[in-house]
Formats: C-alpha cells, structure tokens, sequence
C-alpha cells in the first residue's frame, strides 16, 4: 500500500516536471505570463510531491515497513530511529530519492525568491529545473525505484552499512553534499535562462551570483566533512587522498569558484558575460560526471556503490546536459555583449582573470587526472591509475599560486594602476610575508614550497585584514565610534564584501594548513609488546593492555596507550580495532588528541586477540585541526555575503574616464 | 586620477587590436600546449599499473621501476615474518605465476596465508617485488575464488583499490 502511494508520487512528479519543463520553456519563448504562472505552479508541485514522497518513505523506515522495497533493503528493527531516519541517504535508491526532495526544495525556493523579478528569464529557468527533475523523477520511476512492492515482506531487514553508525559527520556529510551538488542546478538553470533569452543584464546576475554563492558554501563544507569523517574514521592519518570520488566533489568546486569570482566582475563590470556563463553550465555538468562517477561503479574506489544499472542513464543524461550546453552556448554567446570594458592586467580586474585562468587550470588537472585512466581502460583495456604524486605535483603551484592572488587581487585597484600605486598596494603586505618566512623558518619548516606558500599566505592574510577592517578605519576616521562603526561599516552596509574577506581569511589558514600538514607530519610504525614504550617526536608511548568492549552491534578491542609529551602526562589513548557483527573483517578506528598546534593520531595495525602485541601506526599531524573551523569561518562568511542587505547599494557602473582608482572609492560603491 | 592614466579612446587602440588579437591567441595556444605537455608528463611519470602475477611476469623488465598494484592471493605457507613482527616476506599468487614480495611495515590484522591482497610497489631487477603498502581485500562481496586455480584479480583490485590499511567501503 505504501509502497504503491509511494509509486504514484513518483508518477506525479514526473508528469508534474516534464510537463512544467515545456510548459515553462514555451512560455519563455512566447513570453506569456499566464504560462509563466502555470510553470511556477507546476515548480511548487514538483517540489511539493517530491517531498511527500521523501517524507513518505521516511515513515516507512520508521515504521520498519519492509514491504517498501528500499526498507526491505537498508531498513532494520535493531537501529535506532535517527539511523533509520538517515539510512534514507544511505543506499542508491534512496538517496536518489532525497536528491529529489533536495532539488524539489531548490527549485521552489528560487522560484519563489524570483516570483515578482526577472520574468523575460524566470520561465526558462524553471523550465530548465524541471528538466533536470524529470531526469531525477525517470530514474525514480525506472532504473532506481525506492517503492517497489516487495510480494513477500521479511520480518526484519539488515540495516545500513554499520559504518555509517560510526560516526556523526558521516550523518551530515551526505546530506552537505546533496545541498551542494544539487544546488548547481539552480545557477545552470538561470545560465541556460540567460542564454535562451540571449541577454544576460546587470539585474539578473545578480540572483545568478546568490544561487551560485548557496551551493557553493554547501560543497566547500561538503567536502571538508568528507575529509574530516576519513581523517577520523579511516585510520590512515590524512583526509584527502586524490581519490577519483573526492575530486568528483573537488571539480565543480574548481568551476564554481571561478565563476562566482567571474560573476562579480560581470556584475560590476558587466565584462565576461559568456565566460561566467560558460564557467556555470561547466560546474553543473562537472556535478553531473561526479554523479555519474560515484553511482555507475566505473570507479574502483573506497566511495564504491552497490554496483547499478543507472550508470548509463546518468551517462545519457551528461551527454544530453552537454549537447544542450555546447548547443546553446554556440547560438547565443555572442548576444552577451559587454557593457563596460576589460582593464589590463595591472588592475584588480586583471587579478580576476588571471584567478579565472589558474582555476581554470586546476580543473583541467584534476580532471585529467581523473579521467585518464577510463580512457585507457577504455582504449586499451589497461587497468591503472594515476598516483597522488601527479596531484601534488600539479596542485601545490597552482594553489600557491591561486593563494597569492587572493592577496595581489584585492591590493590592487578596479582601474589600472600607475607605478606608485602599485607600490603602494604591494609593497606593505610584504611585511606580512617576510613575518610568516620568519616565522616558518625559526619552526623548522624547510621546505621550499612550504615556504612560499606560508610567505604567500602572510602577504594576503596582511591585504585580507587591511580590506576587513577598511570599512571601520573609514568611519572612524569620520568620528564614528568603533561598534558602529563595525556594526556599520561591515554587517549593515557592506556585508556582502565583508563576507567575502572573511571567506579569503578562512581560505588562508585551510591552505595553511593543508601546506603544513602534508609536508611537516612525522609518522612511525611501532610493534609493542604489553609494557613496553616508543618514543615519537616529543611523545611517549607506553602500551598499557587491551581491553574488550561489547556493543550491541560490534565487539571492539581497544588498544591502551600511555601517552607522555616530556614530562607531561597526557593521559591514555585508546585506538582501536572493530569487529562488526555484520561483516567479516574487523576495521581500525584511530585514537585522535587534538593539540593546539598538532594532533597524535595512533591507529591499530594489528592486535592479536590475546594481548600481547599491538601493531601501532603513529602520526604526528601539525595543524590539521585548524581545517575544520577554518571551514567553519568560510561557510560564515559565505552566510554573511549570502543575507540579503536591506538596503540595495546604488548600481555603479563606471566608465573608463571615472573609474575608481583608490582603494576608498572601490569600496564605498560596494 | 592624473590625465595621462586616462585609457585611450576605443577608436584610437582599435588598429593595434587586431595584432593583439592574434598575439593573444598564439600566446594562449602556446600556454595550452605547455599545460597539456606538462600534464601529460606529469600523468606519464606517476601512472600505476594494475596487473596480477601473471601480467607482471610478462611483462619482464619493462616492470622494474614502475609503480605497480599487485593483486594476487598470498600463497600458503609462503609468509615469514621479519623480527619485532614489523616486515614480512609471503609470495603473491594468481595459481599461473607466483611473484616473491618484501613488505617493510606492520602488517594488517587480517593478513594471513590464503587471503586477498594488493602490494603496492615496485619491481626490483632480482625478479622481486618491494611494497610500501600492502592490502587486505576488503569489501564483503569479494569471497575466495571457488576454484582455487583461478584468482580474479581484477574483482580483488576492485574490492582493495584506494583502501588504506583497513578503510571500509565507504556508502552514501
């Protein structure tokens, strides 16, 4: 019964989006705004059915309903209830499923945000929308159903992979993900809006920018919870691998990078119109090949899926996202024309391209990377991929790279700047640079990567504080108190900017971090017998004995270790080794305490079940617990520059001849 | 703003746009062909093959100094354990060819004679094998082959690939 409810929802949804589709992409093109109104409508019900749907299914797992085909699979009688609520997201069917009711949520809220605005565009963009839920709703409905009537129920069901149990990132990590991935749609929607109407104004980036910017943060949290999760479960000591499903999340986080920066300058500017437009359509694609690559099993990979039949129907979907890009990009891009004119390099604009370019270049990298080794498979039946070194290599210079001109970028005015000028805005920040070479030195880093990435980092951590406290400096120097002026100068009036310098600060020490960690870590296989110390760097330790631990679902031992630093006790760790009652193999589960500036990270290689030895793989990690609220900083300044500002700043657009030079000018009109 | 930073008039820089232009374009061709060059040298450098013994065994000399994912089932009574239980020595089988491997570090705790593994490594000119990581497979669908003449290494690779020690599948 449930199962056939839920069946018929999914019918709905596909009527609803593949007529809503053509409704709304008619209505585009005969400009009529009784089919503007149908289309919206038939957005809000798409998105309405979708999350009935969703909402339905959760009742089932709760419910332990396992005549509903997808319950029989992951649901289970044993599991706690908020396991059951999350094992919606834990298998194929299911988690296309709430991909649905996460597209259902965004097509409606910017369809409402938009009801009174744009409507030369919105049609398209529903339209576009409900394409891509039509796709969703088809795989629902054929090559993925969540509802199928299982004839004979089971009384009981497995429950979802134990280690999703295991740990609380791995319960928002997904659902990140989905807020990202999915999100891209919104911004292709209003791309391909744009280009079908073959005008891209002032007025309508700037919701593109917005519904770029919402997934954004999304994915760039997304993807640091990934790594959190497999730096706190895995036991391998690193949270980033290269892995093909990681850079899957990473691609389209490239692209879309580049194309908010390149929306701002358009929306400034009103330059580079086709080429953000271009950069749009490229993340929603690169989010689609990610999809494809996680769910189609093409990739051996630790992300490895249940093996499904709806790779192919992914496939056709990318290709029909591509043709239609490629397609609409060829007719129209040409209609974008600028309305304002490119300055040359020795300008902020300048900065903004050359950002476009490395990012630009980073994508290209990782997707080779990525992707070469299908196509050799393909061609050659040769099995093989390619190695972390190749992404390193590649990504430190470009990242370093990328770090600095976050620094240069906003030193340098709008308009070009003259010599002084530019002495004037680079020459100061080198103290922020000389300060953190200084400071690196005296630590011991040698590397010289690392070194120009940490003097990188002091130069445009100095240009990220001026920028931030420019504002307040400006008002108080016209009499103002400090908290008004803060309150003013950053939350009031330019919040959108100030959100975006405390992105770049959160961005700094993430790079800082990543740079440190990966190139300063010490880490030691040890063999201990019971009794018996190691030392590691400045740390102690002494295997104490192990202990057996019974849970309800998995039997653990746990490894004791003393740990010293000097003189100091530190108190026991305990990593440990997990058997669940569910799979054959026992799983590590490292030991992680956190110190200000390092974690020691013990996970357990071996541990016979007597005792007597314990295989132990050390690391010292230096400043990896500064990623996770660095990221934290990021999503609040992408939250911040997200609010909408009650009162709109005045459009400028400013000719050649009365272009802004000074830094004042730039950003008073901001 | 002082009067000679005023950009020219569109007009007066048109003639040397279409220069420009074409500099632009072979610069940026000339930036792309660099990039791809230095890509695919870069790939070229750090592929890692995916071969059982057999293909590592015909493959003869052209696998020494390349970076190889061995896949293959430990051969019984092939493993011998280096003192303080930190690096060991087993043979690696697919029941056609039979690769000797020198592993240095501690061992995973499913580790034994008769199990799935992929050693990471390279091949030395004496015909052995020196890994920096070694595997246990993983994933709960990948069973001992029932003909133990026939070890499938290319569901052994799936089942073990980018797993670290003891990494799950991870499932979203």
């Amino acid at each position: 019964m449930t199962a056939l409810l839920g069946r018929s929802l999914i019918l709905l949804a596909l009527f609803l989006s593949s007529t809503g589709a053509l409704v709304g992409i008619a209505a585009g093109f005969r400009s009529s705004p009784q089919g503007a109104v149908l289309a919206r409508r038939m957005a809000y019900a798409f998105a309405a059915t979708m999350i009935a749907a969703n909402l339905l299914m959760v009742w089932a797992l709760l419910a332990r309903d396992f005549s509903v085909g997808y319950v029989a699979q992951v649901g289970s009688r044993e599991v706690p209830n908020w396991v059951a609520v999350t094992s919606l997201w834990s298998s194929l069917e299911g988690s296309i499923l709430f991909w649905g009711a996460v597209l259902g949520v965004y097509v409606a809220g910017a369809t409402w945000f938009n009801r009174d605005r744009h409507p030369e565009y919105m049609p398209f963009a529903i339209g576009t929308w409900l394409a891509c839920g039509a796709f969703f709703s088809f795989l629902l409905a054929g090559p993925a159903q969540p509802f199928l009537t299982v004839a004979n129920p089971p009384t009981a069901g497995p429950g979802p992979n134990p280690l999703l149990q295991n740990h609380l990132l791995m319960v928002v990590h997904p659902p990140f993900l989905y807020l990202g991935y999915v999100g891209m749609t919104i911004p292709f929607g209003l791309a391909s809006a744009a280009l079908l109407r073959g005008r891209l104004g002032h007025d309508f980036l700037r919701p593109l920018r917005t519904w770029l910017m919402l997934p954004w943060v999304f994915l760039t949290v997304a993807i640091v919870l990934g790594g959190w999760w497999a730096y706190e479960v895995l036991g391998w000591g690193g949270y980033w691998a290269w892995d093909p499903v990681e850079n899957a999340s990473f691609l389209p986080w490239l692209t879309a990078t580049a194309a908010i920066h390149s929306a701002i300058l358009s929306e400034r500017k009103g330059v580079l119109k086709g080429w953000t437009v271009t950069l749009v359509l490229a993340s929603f694609l690169l989010t689609v090949l990610g999809t494809f690559m996680t769910r189609s099993g093409v990739f051996n990979s630790v992300h490895s899926f249940t093996q499904s039949a709806i790779g192919p129907t992914i496939l056709v979907f990318l290709a029909s996202a591509t043709v239609w890009s490629v397609f609409l990009l060829a007719l129209r891009i040409d209609r974008l024309a600028p309305e304002g004119r490119l300055e040359g390099v020795r300008s902020r604009d300048g900065m903004f391209l050359l950002n476009n370019l490395l990012f630009v270049l980073f994508t290209f990298t990782v997707l080779i990377g990525t992707v070469f080794p299908l196509v050799v498979e393909a061609v050659r039946g040769v099995q093989m991929s390619v190695g972390r070194p190749y992404f390193d290599r590649m990504a430190i210079p470009l990242g370093a790279a990328l770090l600095f001109l976050m620094g240069v970028g906003p030193a340098l005015p709008w308009g070009v700047a003259n010599a002084a000028q530019l002495r004037k805005a680079l020459l100061p920040p080198l103290a922020g640079a000389g300060v953190a070479l200084v400071i690196a030195l005296a630590l011991g880093v040698r590397s010289p990567w690392t070194l120009l990435t940490l003097a990188f980092a002091g130069f445009t951590a100095q240009v990220t504080l001026r920028e931030l406290w420019l504002p307040v400096r400006q008002r108080l120097g016209r009499g103002e108190r400090l908290l008004p002026a803060i309150v003013g100068g950053e939350l009031k009036q330019g919040r959108r900017r100030f959100g975006g310098y405390v992105v770049h600060a959160g961005v700094v020490v993430v790079v800082v971090a990543i740079a440190v960690s990966s190139t300063m870590g010490t880490s030691k296989e040890l063999v201990l017998g019971v009794g018996e110390s190691a030392t590691v760097g400045r740390y102690s330790l002494t295997f104490l004995r192990v202990d057996q631990l019974r849970e309800p679902h998995r039997t653990s031992l746990a490894a004791r270790v003393a740990v010293r630093r000097g003189s100091e006790d530190i108190g026991t760790v305990s990593p440990r080794m997990n058997q669940y009652d569910s799979q054959r193999e026992p799983i590590g589960s490292p030991a992680v305490r956190s110190f200000l500036f390092e974690d020691l990270y013990l996970s357990v290689m071996n541990l016979d079940a007597a005792g007597g030895r314990v295989g132990l793989h050390v690391f010292i990690n230096p400043l990896v617990g500064w990623i996770w609220p660095a990221t934290g900083v990021i999503a609040l300044g992408g939250v911040l520059a997200l609010l909408p500002s009650r009162r709109r700043a005045p459009v400028l657009r400013p000719t050649p001849a009365a272009a802004p030079v000074g830094l004042g000018g730039a950003t008073e009109s901001r | 703003m002082t009067e000679d930073l005023t950009p020219l008039p569109p007009e007066a820089s048109r003639p040397a746009a279409g220069g420009k232009r074409w500099l632009a374009v072979a610069a940026l061709a000339a930036a792309g062909i660099a990039f791809l060059a230095i890509t695919m040298g870069g790939i070229g450098k750090n592929l890692v093959y995916y071969w059982g013994p057999t293909q590592l065994r015909d493959a003869g000399d052209k696998a020494v100094g390349a970076t190889i994912r061995l896949g293959g089932m430990v051969a019984p009574d092939s493993v011998v354990f280096g003192e303080g239980a930190s690096g060991v020595e087993f043979d690696v089988t697919d029941y056609k060819a039979t690769v000797h491997v020198r592993s240095k570090g501690v061992p995973p705790q499913m580790f034994r004679e008769g199990i799935g593994v992929v050693v990471e490594g390279t091949m030395t000119r004496a015909g052995q094998f020196e890994c920096h990581r070694l595997m246990v497979s993983h994933g709960n669908d990948y069973r001992a082959p029932e003909d133990p003449g026939h070890a499938d290494v290319q569901r052994l690779m799936q089942s073990t690939e980018g797993l670290d020690p003891a990494e799950p599948a991870r499932n979203q």
